[in-house]
């Protein structure tokens, strides 16, 4: 506590000393005040990291991850105070140090990358001015030349066009690119200590790529340290040597990267991994780990491990004492008291049954069918005057069959919510049918029956927007029953009853308040609701997008598990492949408006890839380190729906453009093997061909726990049609077409 | 963006219009005949008709409004029932004097307005912040005529130290008037100062609850810089249109208290003219009033826009 600030100490001096730790945090508490008392949010962490170390620091919502970091530049609220530990930063203690002296600190020695970068960007000053602040603050700079650091760090960063950039403001810029900007305004003072706080969460799947890669190449040229905290396991293993797992404020786990995913000690741990999806199994290979139950609260603490209520391993042992992380490893601690038996006994995805070959075994009968379906919106006052029709959806055609799911990924901003909403009739498209069981639906809800009312229902992404705070759980699902169930009055408590069972919550819900909920359980009751009119269809919008990883696993299992009882169909959108792929038995890949690949779950993960599928797949960062993956990157945003690109929609960003003919002609749908289908002018075949050996690490087959993933199935990889024919329709076309259920194709 | 300033200035026209209509209408159901007034109890029925005649009150209802609209558009306003002289010239007196009032409030509100709400938002639940807003509360909660009395009975009666009566001696320059606005002012003023302060408040305090702030703060900038060019430009942003807007407030405070201390300006005279039915005045004065209004929020919008770089790029 007694070394003296000096903001002038050369950050080397200090790293000469002490093993080149840069951050070093022991025995940290962090509290804060709250009007409900204190709250230990964090409690006797430790961790270190070296020059030139990138550390991770992952964990759910709750885990206390940010306040850690917080608390360790001193950046807490106003409630929130570090009361016990030590942090140095090279050797300067932190915690004794004055406000004045932390903030010579900030931005110098410690740079910070924020999670949302439309947010962290000031939207009334130009992105440069912001820019010059760093060196003129920091680095004595004049406006001049603070400005040529500011586009030098630009470049640096990758940015196109960095003398326009400069004189841009917050707004005129994608997302990716204002984090690109915050990533050169924290590198400019080029600082010992780099946290990034989940700064890929708000970005889509292919910006998040981006992103990463240039976040990794910035990390092996530079000599700083690195605490990279996120949620997203895949992000942890690509650009991180270290990883600490963080729950209910305290670090339960820490290893190198490398051994932590292969060899988990710790039963969370454990669980995180197997609640993540894989690219290489849906729900008919495998049931995902779900954690029971919730983080608890820093004021709730459970005696004893503070795992144990949710530990599979539990034993009477591990209620008595707080277990203390030890050394279990090279590099490696837990601080579970059963390390040992954790690599055999820990839970692990069980595989539902052994299938070897299609997961997907025929079709039911017909259900959903949406004929070439069209929304266009008013143009709100974009483009040169005109009103220019913004073509959200433009020709999207699907089929559902019973018992079945149809998964539609994309990007936001493809139009996958606008094509649902139009089929549950929320929004009223412009042209199009939808036919339920053969008959034609009313375009807007109010004007359908009620019996079609009945059948499809609809699960949101927040379910804080969709349940009524004032009514009890109770009510809520028994509104439905009664209205579309023809339940009579007196069995409506009974059938509320079965459906909160059918959705694994205990009947005392009932009774509750939606706040009185977790997120998860929230969600579990819009299912409960959803199911209570013993609906044929419920349409899921990114229904776990906004939930915890082990919630999220809990989640799908459950939605797998009422499709199996009640043989219900989905149509489940979201832009995680992975989900969508646990899910799914056909999936549908939207891109501005359109389809581009239709076809049976597995047939989309393997080559033959549409450009498109295969950059979203390779874009997945995936919880294996040790996959080495080729990059398919895509380069800028979705491009608005106003001035769609002539020809091949896809071609501004298409990595495997062929020339003229993309700009000019809209591609060909190709049929492929078994109802696969690509709208691509380039053959199947040779797509396949230059796709096979990018294949061979794009999923992680290697599950990095467990090994009850079967081998992608029937790994066809292109023997079956092109190759023999090299005809550019494939050689197999789908069975007959009255099965052909969930293919859709862009009419126009 | 010309598109938008386009319609604002449209839509402004409109209001204006419509509210030529409305000011019109009032007045035609006014009791009392204009004629009869003009020439008096005791004028003979064909005197009375000459005058209608010549003021073209013979004519259908809507050629009197477009010739009344006409009239005030050119300049022509008519003479004033019961003094008889030409109401532009004495609308246009009152007006110069309402506007030294308000001018006078506004120099002392928005600044004052704007620090205190700043100030409260940087002690964020702290006494002091309480105590401002709670004096900001209560200001905007009390008419004009009960501050106006207060003041009068504590600083005038009280102190000693200011005038009570504002009827300014005609001729008077604006040092010899100062003393006797002094009171006036801070009266009109309380309410937009409580509104100001309420309204700084709560934008500062979200700007500093934004990302882009706590990023500000987290690249080392000194806080008066991360106040200054980070906190500030935002934060003032909806102030400064809400200032604007608010003259509208400001015109009917002055009314009120114009009638108070017995100021010569715009809102005594519109009282005045209303008790004597004097149709040309109030017609005229009103309407300058809601060009005043339409005026003051044009100006709020365009301000708005060309602060605003979200808009003004557009
Ligand atoms: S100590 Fe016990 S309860 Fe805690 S994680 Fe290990 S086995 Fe589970
Ligand atoms: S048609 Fe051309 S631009 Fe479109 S996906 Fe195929 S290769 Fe890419």
């Amino acid at each position: 506590m007694s070394t003296r600030i000096d903001p002038e100490i050369s950050p080397d001096a200090g790293l000469a000393a002490a093993d080149q730790a840069v951050l070093e945090i022991e025995d940290v508490d962090i509290v804060y005040r709250t009007s409900g008392g204190p709250l230990h949010t964090v409690r006797d962490v430790s961790l270190r990291i070296a020059r030139g170390e990138s550390y991770g620091l992952v964990g759910e919502s709750g885990s206390g991850k940010t306040t850690l970091a917080r608390g360790a530049v001193r950046f807490l609220p106003s409630n929130g105070s570090v009361t016990k530990g030590r942090v140095r930063l090279s050797g300067t203690d932190l915690l004794g140090a004055s406000q004045n002296e932390m903030r010579k600190l900030w931005g110098a020695r410690i740079g910070m990358v924020h999670q949302d970068p439309s947010a962290a960007v000031n939207p009334a000053m130009r992105v440069g001015n912001q820019l010059d602040e760093m060196g003129r603050t920091h680095l004595g700079m004049s406006k001049a030349q603070a400005r040529v650091k500011s586009l030098e760090m630009l470049n640096r960063v990758g940015m196109p066009d960095p003398e326009a950039v400069v004189e841009r403001y917050a707004h005129q810029l994608s997302g990716g690119m204002l984090q690109r900007v915050l990533i050169a305004s924290a590198l400019t003072t080029d600082p010992e200590l780099l946290i990034m706080d989940e700064p890929t969460t708000a970005l889509d799947v292919t910006t998040e790529a981006v992103i990463l890669d240039l976040v990794q190449e910035l990390l092996g040229s530079v000599r700083h340290a690195v605490l990279f905290i996120t949620h997203n396991l895949g992000v942890v293993a690509r650009v991180c040597d270290t990883v600490g797992v963080m729950y209910a404020g305290e670090v339960v786990e820490e290893g190198p990267v490398k051994t932590v995913f292969k060899q988990p000690l710790h039963p969370y741990t454990v669980g995180l991994l197997g609640a993540v999806p894989r690219l290489t199994a849906g729900k008919a290979d495998l049931e995902l780990v779900a954690i029971p139950g919730f983080i608890p609260r820093p004021d709730a603490l459970p005696p004893g491990c503070i795992f144990a209520p949710r530990c599979p391993m539990v034993i009477d042992e591990c209620r008595a004492a707080r277990p203390q992380l030890v050394d279990v490893g090279p590099g490696q601690r837990s601080s579970c008291i059963r390390w040992v038996d954790v690599p055999e006994e820990a839970e692990r995805p069980r595989p539902v049954r052994d299938t070897s070959g299609e997961s997907f075994s025929g079709y039911g009968r017909e259900l959903l069918e949406v004929r070439d379906l069209k929304k266009y919106f008013k143009g709100r006052g974009a483009g040169k005057g005109r009103s220019a029709a913004v073509k959200a959806v433009d020709g999207i055609s699907a089929r559902v069959t019973e018992g079945f799911t149809l998964g539609i990924v994309g990007e936001s901003g493809c139009g996958k919510t606008t094509f649902i909403r139009c089929v549950s009739g929320l929004e009223e498209p412009t042209a199009g049918e939808v036919l339920l069981q053969g008959n034609k639906l009313a375009p807007s809800v109010t004007d359908r029956p009620y019996d079609a009312l009945k059948k499809i229902q609809m699960v949101f992404q927040n379910p804080d927007v969709s349940l009524n705070p004032q009514r009890t759980v109770g009510d809520i699902i028994a509104r439905p029953v009664q209205q579309l169930g023809a339940v009579p009055k007196a069995e409506v408590p009974q059938r509320v009853a079965e459906l909160l069972q059918a959705v694994h919550l205990p009947q005392a819900y009932a009774a509750r308040l939606p706040q009185e909920l977790s997120g998860g359980e929230k969600q579990r009751v819009a299912i409960a609701r959803a199911f209570a009119a013993e609906p044929a269809l419920v349409i899921c919008d990114e229904p776990i997008s906004s939930l915890d990883v082990s919630v999220q696993a809990s989640l799908l299992n459950l939605l797998a598990e009422l499709q199996r009882s009640a043989g219900t169909s989905y149509v489940f959108v979201s832009h995680d492949l992975a989900a969508v792929r646990h899910i799914s038995d056909w999936i549908a890949v939207v891109y501005l408006g359109r389809l581009w690949e239709v076809g049976p779950t597995a047939r989309i993960f393997e080559p033959p890839l549409h450009p498109y599928t295969e950059a979203l797949l390779s874009a997945i960062p995936i919880a294996d380190p040790e996959i080495e993956r080729e990059r398919v990157r895509l380069t800028g945003s979705v491009p608005s729906a106003v001035n769609i690109p002539s020809g091949c929609r896809f071609h501004t960003r298409c990595p495997r453009k062929i020339g003229d003919i993309c700009e000019r002609e809209e591609p060909p749908w190709r049929d492929g093997k078994k109802d696969h289908s690509i709208c691509c002018h380039i053959p199947l075949a040779e797509l396949a061909a230059s796709q096979r050996h990018a294949l061979d690490g794009m999923y992680g087959s290697a599950d990095a726990v467990g090994s009850a993933a079967p081998a992608p199935a029937d790994t066809g990889v292109g023997d079956a049609e092109g190759s023999s024919t090299g005809s550019d329709t494939g050689a197999e076309v789908g069975p007959d077409t009255g099965a052909e259920a969930g293919s859709g194709r862009g009419g126009s | 963006m010309l598109r938008y300033l386009l319609r604002r200035l449209g839509l402004i026209i409109l209001t204006v219009l419509a509210a030529s209509l409305i000011i019109f209408a009032i007045t035609q159901f006014l009791p009392g005949d204009v004629a009869r007034l003009i020439v008096g109890q005791f004028a003979t029925e064909q005197a009375v008709e000459n005058v209608r005649v010549e003021l073209g009150l013979d004519k259908p209802i809507h050629i009197q409004y477009l010739n009344w609209l006409g009239g005030f558009v050119t300049g022509d306003w008519g003479q004033s029932l019961t003094s008889r002289v030409p109401v532009r010239p004495l609308v246009f007196d009152r007006l110069w004097n309402s506007s030294w009032l308000a001018f006078l409030a506004l120099l002392f509100y928005v600044p004052l307005g704007i620090f205190l709400g700043v100030l409260a938002a940087l002690r964020r639940d702290k006494p002091s912040d309480s105590v401002i807003t709670a004096f900001g509360m209560t200001f905007a909660g009390i008419p004009e005529f009960v501050t106006g009395l207060v003041l009068i009975s504590v600083f005038a009666f009280g102190f000693k130290w200011l005038p009570a009566n504002s009827s300014i001696a005609p001729g008077a320059t604006f040092w010899e008037a100062l003393p006797q606005l002094i009171l006036p002012a801070i009266t009109v003023s309380l309410v937009s100062l409580g509104y100001i302060t309420r309204m700084t408040r709560a934008s500062t305090v979200k700007v500093m609850d934004a990302d882009y702030t706590r990023a500000a703060y987290l690249k080392g900038l000194p806080r008066y810089q991360v106040l200054l060019k980070h906190v500030l430009r935002n934060s003032l942003l909806p102030t400064v249109t809400v200032i604007f807007m608010g003259i509208g407030w400001l015109i009917g405070g002055l009314i009120v208290t114009e009638q108070v201390f017995g100021y010569p300006g715009l809102g005594r005279l519109i009282v005045g003219a209303v008790q004597k039915q004097d149709l040309p005045l109030i017609q005229a004065s009103s309407m300058v009033v809601v060009t005043v209004f339409a005026i003051s929020n044009l100006i709020a919008d365009l301000l708005y826009v060309v602060l605003n770089p979200r808009i003004r790029l557009q």
